[in-house]
């Protein structure tokens, strides 16, 4: 690969375990620091000490809430407050399961949306919108489509026990157009006043509306899709071998790939439940980690969840910030990660497609 | 430590068989050798041997834990030397665990007996294909298991290396006791260091024994189908054997 020098120089600087250390200890504190600046900046901008005593009230050091004026408080800890969490929750989830998919398919150019499972989702999701069906079908069938989605993209580019790239971009394109139809055929169905604006403007992501309740539920996924995945990161790396290799020093291939797909789906359905469609997070931040600690991904899988949360914070900041009306989110992150994805292509390409 | 029993292979839905019949057995601390034209199924038998294909027909026996090389490796991931041998401690992780402070010793280890500590840190795709074949050995190493199954370990190697590589095999079986079976497409180098030989030819025609009855001038000139020579070398302390094909009415005539 071509970031094999970038690799080396990194190791270079994260290699031990104490400066591996250094390395997460400044990606928290790149994560704290956007949650900061979201915190404080909008419309109604909140100033740095005021936000540091209600940050303190949370913590129990100082007089928190009742050092502040009422409407620093609230919009603090009301409006900004879940909506900084969400987004940091759902771009470590992102990140996380891009993460996890580049290294079970050995191939750093796909991401959750490349491989069907956002469209899958997406289409489940409104599905369940049209029908009315409540927020938990949503998440419900946002999970089963994805899956469904990403099992056919897995049986379709699979050749003689493998994935080549090329297979799977394209057995990701037809997936991904297949379900593309679906949701265009549900939002013609769908209720022009009343169910079709919220399925688009579901489908275009957004963190705007959050909840602590909606914190819970990305939260919970985390924990029960994401701690797995963080486990099984060795793994991980035996599985970036190949089947055979894989197979061959003792690993379970099958099921250990089972087992990190389904996480990985329901993370990235419980994102696309809460936040609709956010593409490119997942792709684009496994790479800015991997160039900062190198392929392994015990390394990897932690450093894109940090980096994934920052990025995201940073992004629906500026989705905020930025004009007076709020940017869609999935609009942002693909004028930023379209970009960038040309850029990593035509850098892989030189090294040739087969992985 | 592998018993074979009239295994035999076709593929599903197919009624040719890749290979047939064939009966042998490696014992402990054996180096042995498996030879035979392209197409004749060494691969797929070397993938019955680590288990990653059921045989169609026969009984065999396998060890609980196999130490696998394959020819080279395939991930587009620039893992360091020490990443690469730390996987070969996967049996005793499992898909939940992470490397201890225990399997970083072993994996050194193994790196330290191959004599390439110094690559620890390097990335994997900075290697020569020489220094991948023994990262590769240094992986089956560190998985403890009693017998290492390496796919044509020398193919692509240059004159020196596949001679470094040979060694270290010999080196690890007599020192180690480590069973070693390769597949190779030298005589020369089953004669060097192979304590027997399987000799896969057509179908269910296969000759298996002790290196100095199998691989012989006439078994040689039957498997590949051209003629055969032996030349015998006298080293002062010991003897050895190399075979040459004989492909020009000149080299016939000489003696």
């Amino acid at each position: 690969m071509d970031s094999a020098v970038q690799a080396e120089d990194s190791r270079a600087l994260g290699g031990t375990d104490l400066q591996g250390i250094g390395v997460t200890t400044a990606l928290v504190l790149l994560l704290l620091a956007a949650a900061g600046v979201a915190l404080s900046v909008g419309r109604y901008p909140v100033g740095f000490w005021d936000l540091m005593t209600i940050a303190g009230g949370w913590f129990g050091i100082g007089p928190g809430r009742a050092g502040v004026g009422e409407t620093d408080w609230r919009v603090v800890e009301l409006v900004r407050a879940p909506r900084v969490l969400v987004a940091a929750l759902c771009g470590a989830g992102l990140a996380l399961a891009g993460a996890t998919l580049q290294g079970i398919f050995r191939n750093p150019l796909v991401g959750p949306q490349m491989i069907g499972v956002s469209s899958g989702a997406a289409f489940g999701g409104a599905l369940a919108i049209l029908l009315v069906l409540g927020a938990a079908a949503l998440i419900g069938l946002a999970f089963v489509f994805g899956l469904l989605a990403v099992m056919i993209v897995y049986l379709v580019s699979r050749q003689d026990g493998r994935s080549p790239i090329l297979m799977l971009v394209l057995a990701g394109v037809v997936v991904s157009a297949l379900f593309g139809a679906l949701v265009s055929l549900l939002t013609y169905l769908a209720d022009p006043n009343d169910t079709l604006p919220a399925i688009v403007f579901w489908l275009m992501g957004s963190f705007a509306v959050a909840s602590f309740t909606k914190v819970a539920i990305v939260a919970g996924a985390l924990i029960l899709f994401g701690l797995p995945l963080l486990m099984m990161r060795f793994g991980i790396n035996l599985l970036s071998l190949g089947d055979e290799e894989a197979e061959a020093l003792g690993v379970p291939v099958e099921r250990t790939r089972w087992i990190a797909l389904i996480c990985v789906t329901a993370i990235t359905a419980s994102t696309v439940a809460i936040a609709g469609i956010v593409g490119w997070v997942g792709l684009v931040v496994p790479h800015l980690a991997r160039m900062i600690v190198g392929p392994d991904h015990r390394r990897l899988l932690p450093a894109s969840a940090l980096l994934g949360a920052s990025y995201m914070i940073a992004v629906d900041t500026v989705a905020r910030t930025l004009t007076p009306a709020e940017i869609p989110l999935g609009v942002l992150t693909a004028i930023i990660g379209a970009p960038i994805f040309g850029v990593l292509l035509r850098r892989t390409q030189r090294k040739g497609w087969e992985a | 430590m592998i018993a074979a029993r009239d295994i035999g292979f076709r593929y599903p839905r197919s009624d040719a068989w890749v290979f047939q019949g064939l009966s042998f057995e490696i014992e402990a601390g054996q180096v042995f050798g498996i030879l035979g034209p392209n197409g004749r199924g060494k691969t797929t038998l070397l993938k019955c041997l680590v288990g990653l294909i059921k045989t169609s027909a026969g009984t065999l026996h396998l060890p609980d834990a196999i130490g696998y090389v394959p020819q080279g490796f395939s991930t587009p991931f620039a893992y360091t030397v020490m990443d690469i041998v730390l996987m070969g401690r996967a049996r005793q992780i499992g898909t939940f665990g992470s490397p201890r402070a225990y399997d970083r010793t072993i994996a050194a280890a193994a790196l330290a007996d191959l004599g390439i500590e110094r690559f620890a840190r390097r990335l994997v795709t900075s290697l020569s294909g020489g220094e991948r074949q023994m990262v590769l050995i240094a992986r089956a190493l560190a998985s403890e298991a009693p017998i290492m199954i390496l796919d044509e370990p020398t193919a692509a190697l240059d004159f020196r290396n596949q001679s470094i590589v040979l060694h270290v095999l010999h080196r690890l079986s007599r020192e180690r006791g480590l069973t070693i079976v390769m597949t190779t497409h030298h005589p020369q180098h089953a004669l060097e260091i192979a304590d027997a030989a399987l000799l896969l030819q057509d179908g269910d025609r296969h000759a298996v024994g002790p290196i100095a009855q199998t691989l012989t001038e006439g078994h040689l000139s039957d498997l590949y189908g051209l003629p055969v020579r032996a030349a015998e070398f006298d080293h002062g302390d010991r003897r050895s054997t190399a075979m040459i094909p004989v492909l020009h009415a000149a080299r016939q005539a000489a003696p």
